[in-house]
């Protein structure tokens, strides 16, 4: 059963732009996204979006669909009124490069500042053996599909611009976080998650948790354990007393062996 | 609007702090509401300082009652003589400070009093943000400390629901009235509230790598996980039960109501 939905589609460039006004028909079972390449096809054939799985696991199609971020590939037409007026734009946060596409190498400079996965130095690639329930916690993060919308929604960034340098977001906090539970990872990440990554700026508010589409529990799996982790190190005077016995007894870690 | 905000330069320049369509200040305005009355009545008990002990149930705000004028029957009574103010000022920031630097609270008041941010993709109205990395705010860090009191006042407050148990004037035990089981109902919701804590969390089980290396801490990690989840519930509930053990032992206290016995020997 189709009806005739109305569509406002931000439309412009890093000089400016504006919401336009679109009628386009609707099918049943349709996702927003069919409703743009209705729009490329019939009215708008200029319109840029981009996409290549329309099946919620390449996080192309990352856009704001009635202010909310989200898949386009993912949201149903279902879940509107068919009276009510539906607004897409491209994500906020990162620069627009032309209508609903945008410029994410922010992600991509930050996801190289992390330090990479370091195994025991004398453990060839072909002997890593670990336990399921070493490396169940960090497999949760493995969903993610790089849609960057948690990044685009947490307002330590979205909010202000001047954030970006010292701020990597979500995303990259729950990188850390994951190589940090790492049962063979060697590198102690607690200062870099704070120094270059800022995990001090994020406020826990669950924003990125709330728009994940693999539904990963960012803020209470991640970043709040990242923030005890870090707080056992940098904050709480006790637990550093208590390490510095171990070290003095020798009980402590040597460096190279993986994290107790 | 700002030009540093969601229209930075460079950005799609939407002009508008958000296109939400939905009523997303729904949530922020009750979390202010409730959160507001809380802290009021919160304050006005605590400072009032009477109306605290009707036997055999003690208020929650005022135990344990450290001053030696603590009323007949607050334990324990002591050993603080040269207190002059609300005994309940003794040991009130305890609990105070426990949900202040709790996780959950952290996200309830940044969102609905800093409105930082209201509600996601809603613009928040702040020029600057530097989130928990400066005092005061880094100070939640030490959430932990204030986990490791509040067991120890858990103990108590669970003490006090046991005594509830024993008859108002000789103390025989045996005997239930309302308060006895609101009080044991509130002692058990903070004892989930409690043990759900994200550092509790942490200091069971999740500060380690290799879980296998220690199955009695893996277990205990997974148990609390499981209550951890329902953190932000716990939370809402106890500050409730809370309120309730309070307010109902002030109607006792204050002579308003009496108590409905259910049972006693
Ligand atoms: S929980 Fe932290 S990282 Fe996630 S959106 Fe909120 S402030 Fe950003
Ligand atoms: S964590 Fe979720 S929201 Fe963030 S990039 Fe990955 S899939 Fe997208
Ligand atoms: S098109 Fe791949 S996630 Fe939407
Ligand atoms: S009490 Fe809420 S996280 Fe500790």
């Amino acid at each position: 059963m189709g009806y005739s939905a109305k569509f406002k589609v931000w439309r412009g460039d890093d000089e400016g732009g504006a919401l336009e006004d679109f009628d386009v028909d609707v099918n049943e079972g349709e996702v927003v996204l069919d409703i743009v390449h209705r729009l490329q096809a019939t009215q708008a054939p200029d319109l840029a979006v981009r996409w290549n799985c329309k099946a919620g696991k390449c996080g192309s199609c990352s856009a704001e669909v009635n202010g909310k971020p989200r898949l386009m590939c993912m949201t149903r037409m279902s879940t509107f009124d068919p009276a009510e007026t539906i607004t897409i734009t491209p994500m906020r946060t990162f620069p627009v490069i032309r209508d609903l596409v945008t410029d994410v190498s922010y992600n991509y400079t930050k996801a190289r500042m992390v330090p990479a996965f370091a195994p025991p130095a004398d453990l060839e690639p072909g002997d890593y053996r670990m336990a399921q329930v070493d490396v169940e916690r960090s497999q949760e993060f493995r969903k993610c599909i790089e849609c960057f919308l948690c990044n685009n929604t947490c307002h330590a960034v979205r909010d202000h611009e001047d954030n970006k340098d010292g701020f990597s977001g979500p995303r990259f906090l729950m990188r850390i976080a994951e190589l940090d539970m790492h049962p063979l990872d060697t590198v102690d990440r607690r200062d870099v998650a704070v120094e270059d990554h800022g995990l001090g700026y994020c406020n826990i508010t669950k924003c990125c948790t709330e728009v994940c589409p693999e539904h990963i529990h960012i803020t209470d799996n991640a970043l709040i354990p990242l923030k005890e982790r870090v707080a056992d190190k940098k904050y709480d005077p006790l637990f550093s007393v208590s390490s510095l016995f171990r070290k003095a007894t020798g009980r402590d870690k040597a460096p190279e062996t993986p994290k107790g | 609007m700002a030009t540093t905000g969601v229209d930075a330069p460079g950005r799609a320049q939407i002009g508008a702090s958000t296109l939400r369509t939905d009523r997303w200040w729904i949530q922020p305005a009750f979390t202010f509401g409730v959160l507001t009355a809380f802290v009021v009545y919160s304050a006005w008990r605590v400072f009032s300082g009477q109306y605290y002990y009707a036997s055999p149930y003690v208020s929650v705000y005022f135990s344990p009652c450290l001053a030696t004028d603590c009323a007949e029957g607050a334990l324990p009574g002591g050993p603080i003589s040269w207190w002059w103010l609300s005994p309940a000022l003794l040991t009130a920031w305890i609990p105070l400070t426990f949900r202040f630097s709790c996780y959950y609270y952290r996200k309830a008041y940044y969102r609905s009093f800093w409105m930082s941010p209201p509600a996601c993709a809603v613009s928040e109205p702040h020029g600057k943000y530097t989130g928990e990395r400066r005092l005061p705010l880094i100070m939640n860090n030490l959430h932990r400390y204030t986990f490791y009191l509040a067991l120890l006042l858990n103990i108590m407050l669970t003490i006090d629901a046991v005594l509830a148990f024993r008859t108002p004037n000789d103390y025989q035990w045996g005997y239930v009235g309302v308060g006895t089981l609101i009080l044991t109902a509130n002692a058990v919701c903070l004892w989930f509230y409690t043990l759900s804590c994200h550092s509790c969390r942490n200091a069971v089980g999740g500060r380690i790598t290799h879980f296998s290396k220690h199955p009695v801490r893996y277990k205990m990690w997974t148990v609390v996980s499981k209550l951890n989840a329902h953190h932000m519930m716990w939370a809402w509930i106890s500050l409730g039960t809370v309120v309730l053990a309070d307010f109902y032992v002030y109607l006792l206290a204050s002579g308003r109501i009496t108590d409905f016995v259910f049972f006693t020997v």
